[in-house]
């Protein structure tokens, strides 16, 4: 418990210069999955594939409608430093030509081209972030694909903000803590020295509520489901008609998909 | 060998003083001072048996760390059959309410400085 994460990557490296020659294996404890694990108090949201389907004409509506990044950051503790620099971003707005570069036709549509589109983590099926990270902090949950974090145990060397093509990690410079407007008790806020980006709200579909920036979407513009299920509203979406994933050819299968 | 009594001397007042503060403690048993934690009034279960939680909390503390991140599992029941959700914040502060009455008095008097506040929100924190 005493034992920092500055302390513990000090005490790392001279253990590595000391055993330089031998080659030493930690044992970690690893506790067995749980068998007294009761039901919480409103089932959970489960499902074998999460993912997300933006409508990008409902957002484009909605003018500079911000809901669902206020909703997020607000139940998260996303700190708000006021500049680009510093900024921490779970879910927010980019430009289309920008987020869509590798789809750019010489004569987009002008209302496109400048719109306004929610981006976050695509919580990817082929992580790259995740094959990169030394520690194990982030990984994919196989029961319903989130990319997760834990951030009890990022070191912040940031080798995943390096390989995500999406920018969707954001790495804490400073404190956040003197930056968070209004704290959200029931949320932990991040340290120095640590990444963070979106979970899925997985803290809220493991109480049985929706996603915050899906709840606050007042033009019903986002949509959340299981992938894997025939009858859920996001195959239904993409059924009906043409959706892009941010560069696909990179062979990372983003789980948002986007609506044209 | 010259001034030997006042070598021995020496030595004896030398011991006396080091080891004033047990003679001190031994004498007045103020410096067998430990600190009053702040238990909660309505006597419920702690999650374990209070002398392991006294000796063992932060290792407790970190298998529920493991469970609820890397395993998502949220959920215990305990011996007395009683569903608990593992967290710091909801379940152990939902009784023992002031963490500056409970979780700091102690740490304080034994030098421990644990980092779970630097992320989890203590229910009293003032907010700015
Ligand atoms: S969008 Fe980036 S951070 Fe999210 S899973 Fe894909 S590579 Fe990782
Ligand atoms: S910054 Fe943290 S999460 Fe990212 S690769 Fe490094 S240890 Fe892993």
């Amino acid at each position: 418990m005493s034992v920092d994460r500055r302390r513990f990557l000090k005490i790392a490296g001279l253990t590595t210069l000391a055993v330089a020659s031998g080659s030493a294996r930690k044992a970690l404890t690893a506790d067995a999955a749980d068998s007294t694990m009761a039901t919480p108090p409103s089932p959970p949201l489960t499902a074998q594939r999460w993912a997300m389907v933006v409508d990008i004409r409902k957002c484009l509506a909605a003018g500079d409608c911000r809901d669902c990044t206020l909703a997020c950051h607000r139940v998260h503790n996303v700190p708000d430093f006021g500049n680009p620099k510093d900024e921490i971003k779970w879910i927010w707005q980019e430009p289309f030509e920008r987020v869509f570069a590798d789809q750019e036709y010489e004569h987009l549509e002008e209302a496109l081209k400048h719109a306004g589109v929610p981006v976050l983590c695509n919580h990817c099926d082929n992580p790259p972030c995740v094959r990169v990270c030394p520690t194990g902090s982030t990984w994919k949950r196989e029961t319903d694909g989130i990319v997760m974090m834990d951030w009890h145990r990022c070191i912040g060397c940031r080798y995943c903000v390096a390989a995500c093509p999406y920018g969707s990690r954001s790495f804490n410079w400073r404190d956040p803590r003197p930056f968070i407007k209004e704290l959200e008790p029931e949320f932990p806020t991040r340290m120095r020295g640590v990444v963070e980006k979106c979970t899925f709200c997985e803290e809220r579909l493991a109480r049985g509520k929706p996603l915050a920036c899906v709840e606050a979407c007042k033009h019903k513009a986002l949509t959340f489901g299981d992938l894997e299920d025939p009858d859920s509203e996001v195959r239904a979406l993409l059924r009906e008609g043409f959706a892009i994933r941010r560069r696909p050819s990179l062979g990372t299968q983003p789980e948002v998909y986007y609506k044209l | 060998m010259y001034d030997t009594g006042k070598i021995i001397a020496g030595l004896l007042v030398f011991l006396l003083v080091i080891t004033l503060p047990f003679w001190y403690n031994l004498a007045t048993g103020k410096a067998g001072y430990t600190p009053e934690l702040e238990r909660p009034t309505d006597a419920r279960e702690c999650v374990r048996d209070s002398a392991y939680m006294a000796a063992h909390h932060m290792d407790l503390l970190n298998v529920w760390r493991d469970q609820v991140v890397r395993q998502g599992a949220r959920f215990e029941t305990g011996s007395d059959g009683q569903r608990r959700e593992r967290s710091l914040t909801r379940t152990c502060l939902g009784c023992h309410a002031s963490k500056e009455r409970f979780c700091d008095r102690c740490h304080s008097y034994m030098g421990v400085q644990p980092y779970c506040w630097d992320c989890h929100i203590a229910p009293e924190e003032p907010r700015p």
